[in-house]
């Protein structure tokens, strides 16, 4: 069942769940990459499931390996959760 | 000279010696009692394997100076019939990602090898920085490996993981279950950490898990597998299941009092922590100028195939591994000045372990002091044989024979000098001083260490250079 989420409500959960993870919370911007905050496939494991628990959709590993930067992450959200 | 640890070349590795170019690794036992691979393959001498470094966490604080220091000063660190590491703060050491992906027994372990190699001067101190940094490691990083003995594991993620399993759903159990309880974790930190490339594992045979563990590290060097090993042990069991789980066995103490060899006894007390030791061959620590803070002279290892849990009556299989490691050290029963006993303070290992050392010592039995780390700081499971192998290195150093708190009332058979009262001492013979440490396992795995104090010489080099947590600890 998918919640309707607004792009400030997705930004928010990515930015806090990447922020509990470790990374610094200064360097989170929608440009900055994944590697640049130290975010490995295990804590897109994490976020997939924080992001399935916030606004009920599903995301694979298939999904989220293509995944480069905080803004494409939040993009995909967006674009699943529609 | 300093190795790129860093580069995570895939060209093979410079200096390996050929398989087989030190000799066969054991050969049975070696008639001369040292071992054939100890010896150089080029000058024929012997080249024992030396601890370099030493680094522990236990319910006695935070530094193997510490343990040693307050538990030949009779402090205990058990609290309330427990023994946890009170001390220990995790963001001294860990970032925050760190901390996240481990279980405290890991997070112990890494705390642990920190003062290792820092002790061993292949790090600067970060203690109380919570930085994470690589070690320079002095040999190419992949001819370091790390053995690690835990006896259980994650358990408080198996138990976080089960209670999310039952109230949550299975979709909610984290991704990084596995990755905290599995056995292998504080190996795994800590080769990622310090990129170690070397063979990295761990090794589990319950109570017996560290000594194992160092026992295995030396042999991994002899065999020319690695040039150098971070060796230890790690343990966080302190959770109600565990408690319940070793409480069914009747084997925790229901008075809550570890007074090992004590008629009094009734059990063990649960403890937690870790250590860790850095292990070289002697030529590379002294072209290296390190000071050498013990030498591991010799470790046996044997079986009871008797029972799950209990020891035999006669203490036989222990006797077999004391005797097994005294002869892979080249040292005579005579020779032996101090016993670091299992003494775990239930009634049937303290028995047959007296046993045991009348079996292997012979007369000379009653004159060496036997004493017991658990006195002071409980069980501390998989990571007892290494904790007490780091105490037992500091006390030969220091020459002295730390005390068996509690032991107050003797038991008929139970005759052997436990060092009651406080430390004493160590007879001076004008030779290093050589102890026995011993680590019986449920499952009847017995693992003994023969250790000794370094030559003098040895000891006192760098002596200036003393890492900054180690004087923080003996302040």
């Amino acid at each position: 069942m998918s919640t309707a989420a607004t792009e400030e409500q997705v930004e928010q959960v990515v930015v806090e769940a990447l922020a509990s993870f470790g990374a610094e919370r200064d360097s989170i911007s929608r440009e900055a990459t994944l590697e640049s905050l130290d975010i490995d496939s295990l804590d897109l494991a994490e976020l997939s499931q924080i992001v399935e628990e916030k606004f009920g959709i599903e995301l694979k590993g298939s999904d989220v390996a293509e995944v480069k930067t905080v803004g494409d992450a939040i993009s995909l959200i967006l674009e699943r959760a529609a | 000279m300093i190795a790129d640890a860093h580069s995570d070349s895939v060209e093979p590795p410079r200096g390996q010696p050929a398989r087989g170019a030190q000799g066969h690794p054991r050969g049975g036992v070696s008639e001369q009692g040292r071992n054939a691979a100890s010896r150089d393959p080029a000058q024929g001498a012997w080249d024992p394997i030396v601890v370099t470094g030493v680094g522990a966490v236990s319910p006695l604080g935070v530094g193997a100076r510490t343990l040693h220091e307050r538990w030949c000063a009779g402090t205990s660190g058990i609290v309330d019939g427990e023994a946890p590491c009170s001390e220990f703060d995790p963001t001294q050491f860990l970032t925050v990602k760190e901390a996240r992906r481990a279980d405290r027994f890991t997070q112990l372990a890494i705390a642990a090898c920190e003062e290792a190699l820092s002790d061993a001067g292949w790090q600067h101190p970060s203690h109380g920085s919570g930085a994470s940094s690589a070690a320079e490691l002095p040999y190419d990083q992949r001819r370091v490996g790390c053995v690690l003995g835990t006896g259980i594991g994650g358990i408080s993620t198996l138990v976080e993981g089960q209670d999310t399993l039952r109230e949550r759903g299975p979709e909610r159990v984290s991704p990084l279950s596995v990755p905290l309880m599995m056995s292998n974790a504080g190996a795994a930190a800590l080769s990622l950490r310090h990129r170690l490339r070397g063979p990295t594992f761990a090794v589990s045979t319950a109570c017996a898990s560290g000594a194992h563990a160092i026992g295995c590290a030396m042999r991994m060097i002899q065999l020319g597998e690695a040039d150098a090993v971070i060796a230890g042990g790690s343990e966080a069991g302190l959770t109600p299941l565990a408690r319940a789980a070793f409480g069914a066995l009747d084997a925790l103490s229901k008075s809550g009092i570890s007074r090992p060899f004590d008629a009094r006894r009734d059990g063990f007390v649960m403890g937690e922590g870790a250590a860790v030791l850095v292990l070289e061959r002697r030529s590379s620590a002294q072209a290296r100028g390190a000071r050498i803070i013990g030498v591991l002279l010799g470790y046996g290892a044997s079986s009871d195939a008797h029972h799950l849990t209990a020891p035999r009556d006669d203490g036989v299989g222990q006797a077999e591994a004391m005797r097994a490691a005294m002869v892979d050290a080249g040292v005579q029963p005579e020779q032996v000045d101090y016993v670091n006993a299992h003494g775990t303070s239930t009634p049937l290992n303290d028995r047959s372990e007296t046993l045991a050392i009348k079996a292997a010592l012979g007369p000379h039995a009653a004159e060496v002091p036997v004493s017991s780390t658990k006195s002071a700081i409980g069980h501390l499971l998989g990571a007892a044989g290494a904790v007490e192998a780091v105490a037992t290195l500091l006390a030969l150093r220091d020459g002295v024979a730390p005390p068996t708190l509690g032991f107050e009332e003797a038991e008929q058979g139970l005759d052997l000098d436990y060092v009651p009262g406080s430390a004493r001492p160590l007879r001076a013979n004008g030779r290093p001083l050589i102890a026995l440490s011993n680590s019986f396992g449920f499952g009847g795995h017995n693992a003994v260490l023969c250790l000794a104090a370094p030559a003098e010489k040895e000891g006192s080099q760098q002596e200036m250079d003393v890492p900054q947590q180690r004087k923080e600890a003996s302040q």
